[in-house]
């Protein structure tokens, strides 16, 4: 019998089936590999996931994100935090992350609702800085927000440590700080897991009636207006979803060092998520996978350029932009292309 | 008397963020991209007048000259090389080229200036007017912020009002096809408008660094995206709206330092930014563009 698919399944399942081959190749070659790029593969997992929830927001629903790593962070906070808090009532790690992971998810997807409320309603650039405003505005109340636990629960202040924790008690989150002695539960399988969920929630989402819904919005949002879909709906399913991978994502990245601080979710981390989306392809998903995982490698790949790594990282992004992008050198490169031989031939 | 010594910083930082400002808003309004790169060129500005007044001992005024010259021939050739083979391509990949910019004169500032903070010695001395006995203190750094925003302010609306190429810049913000039918070089335009944004940013750079003296390879990023937000605040490709948007931008944060909490001056600016957006959806002064279908 023979399986007939159409184009989208089969590009789907192509997808899967890369995510698990990497999966089993870096199991299999895990002796020979590197110390350093070991510890990468947590981090590559966190971003992919990243990538592609960004995916969801900038070429599925077609809306400039700039503060994806907002999201991130409150995932990253509240999953560790969970999972510390946690520490003693679930002993087995595994369903500690997976408990962290999903407190990550729903509160980075509460603060995705919150913030989608007055940011969906912008268009455009305007869009993009609101969104931008609330990365910092996440990163500063992070910076100074201080949690702590003790018999009588949690226990929060901000700008200083006004706890008051009782007799036993453990500070969480210590302000700029951020959270120090982490267990570093998360695993590559763990990392893979969560790759593999993000891509059948995304793939479901955009296969479905919702995301040629949110497709059509995208392509002209009078159009979809007219015919009756209710935009904001539809948007602010998109975005939602998107922040709470983007939260998991965190988790996952947090619980793989033994402290994190709001920081590191500044915006540059977002660029550089958007850098993968971009250079991945705007709403290819392999392409995120693909550009996620080769760039967050590239800069640990280039360091027999020692000091210059990063400026070579700048001028590798500037290159692969315009030879993707300019018309002129787009035909050039394509002359050598097989395909076009075989055309010109036939 | 404390308010009114907020107040005059808070201008005087506003005053930077409008200069910077205008390079973001004049791109935008003629190339309609997001110059990432913007706050990066402050930053050589800031390095290149340093480095002509404290190694070379030149005269201060002629280390921003100097400044000047090099950021705008940085700018052109930038334009030059990054943005314009990218004139058809989609938004989002000249951003990330900018992006890329960003990085490229950050890592090679990195490298040829090392990380090591410099102190910035300020162009024009650390003197200061105080006025009811010494209630009242002005820098003479703030003073002359503020009158050089003023004066770019009045070259500028002067500039785009009457000059043949303030004109072209003008039409090529509205409409470049109908501009290039009627016999206005695009290119030279756009790559002008660029010229000018970063010749505007080194003076910005040098005047931040005279104000808040560390010098670090970074030192741009931060007031880049302030900048950014100014302008949009006031409306992006709105030269007035850039100037008020970083006005407000600098008295509010200021005044968020001085009243709410120090820690979390950054998160009110951007929050008073939401506010403002929600209300008018384009920025203080901008144009609400009605679609139509």
């Amino acid at each position: 019998m023979k399986l007939k698919l159409n184009k989208t399944t089969r590009k789907n399942f192509a997808t899967y089936g890369v995510v698990i081959l990497a999966y089993v190749l870096l199991q299999v070659m895990k002796g020979s590999l590197s110390s350093s790029l070991k510890g990468m593969l947590v981090p590559i997992c966190a971003y992919v996931v990243m990538a592609i929830s960004l995916n969801l927001t900038v070429g599925i629903l077609g809306e400039l994100s700039l503060g994806h790593a907002g999201f991130m962070s409150v995932g990253a906070f509240t999953g560790v935090t969970a999972a510390i808090a946690l520490q003693n009532v679930i002993p087995a790690a595994p369903l500690r992350l997976a408990v962290g992971l999903a407190v990550g998810a729903a509160f980075a997807g509460i603060a995705g609702f919150l913030i989608g409320i007055p940011v969906l309603r912008l268009n455009g650039d305007y869009l993009a800085i609101v969104t931008l405003a609330f990365g910092e505005i996440i990163k500063s109340i992070f910076n100074n927000l201080y949690v702590g636990i003790d018999k009588n629960g949690m226990q929060f202040s901000l700008l200083s440590d006004k706890t008051n924790l009782a007799e036993g008690g453990k500070l969480i989150i210590e302000g700029p700080m951020g959270i120090g002695g982490i267990q570093k539960i998360s695993t590559f399988t763990a990392g893979f897991i969560l790759v593999m969920i993000t891509l059948i929630i995304v793939f479901n989402l955009v296969n479905s009636r919702a995301g040629r819904a949110i497709m059509a919005i995208r392509d002209n949002h009078i159009a979809a207006e007219s015919i009756g879909l209710h935009v904001t709906h539809y948007k602010m399913m998109a975005f939602v979803t998107s922040a709470a991978l983007a939260g998991a994502a965190g988790t996952l990245f947090a619980m793989n060092y033994s402290t994190i601080m709001a920081n590191k979710f500044d915006f540059n981390t977002s660029i550089l998520v958007l850098v993968f989306v971009v250079l991945g392809g705007q709403g290819n998903m392999l392409g995120s996978i693909v550009a996620a995982a080769a760039l967050t490698v590239l800069p640990e790949m280039l360091r027999t350029f020692a000091d210059y790594r990063m400026l070579v990282y700048a001028i590798v992004l500037i290159l692969v932009m315009l030879t993707t992008n300019n018309a002129t050198l787009r035909s050039w490169f394509s002359r050598f292309s097989l395909k076009n031989r075989e055309k010109e031939a036939a | 008397m404390t308010f009114l010594n907020f107040l005059i910083s808070g201008i005087s930082l506003g005053s930077i963020y409008a200069i910077i400002a205008l390079g973001y808003t004049m791109v935008y309004g003629i190339a309609k991209m997001l110059n990432f790169a913007h706050g990066d060129v402050i930053m050589v500005g800031a390095y290149i007048c340093f480095y002509a007044v404290s190694r070379f001992s030149l005269p201060p005024l002629a280390g921003v000259v100097l400044a000047m010259l090099v950021c705008t021939v940085l700018g052109m050739l930038v334009e030059r090389l990054a943005y314009k083979p990218l004139r058809a391509a989609p938004s989002l990949a000249v951003l990330i080229t900018a992006i890329g910019v960003s990085y490229f004169l950050q890592n090679t500032a990195l490298l040829l200036w090392s990380s090591n903070p410099k102190v910035f010695p300020s162009v024009v001395g650390n003197g200061k007017i105080e006025m009811f006995g010494g209630q009242l203190t002005i820098s003479h750094v703030t003073i002359v912020t503020i009158a050089a925003c003023v004066i770019i302010m009045l070259a500028l609306t002067w500039f785009t009002g009457n000059t043949r190429m303030g004109k072209a810049m003008r039409a090529c913000s509205e409409d470049k096809g109908a501009a290039q039918l009627m016999g206005i070089n695009v290119n030279a335009t756009i790559s002008m408008t660029f010229a000018i944004g970063s010749g505007l940013a080194a003076i910005a750079g040098v005047l931040l660094c005279s104000a808040y003296p560390t010098l670090v390879p970074t030192t741009g990023s931060m007031p880049g995206i302030k900048a950014f937000t100014a302008a949009v605040f006031g409306g992006i490709g709105s030269i007035p709206g850039a100037l008020l948007g970083g006005l407000l931008l600098g008295v509010i944060e200021i005044f968020a330092k001085a009243y709410i909490s120090t820690q979390l001056s950054d998160a009110v600016v951007f929050a008073v930014l939401i506010v403002v957006l929600l209300v008018k959806p384009a920025g203080l002064l901008g144009k609400q563009i009605h679609e139509k279908v």
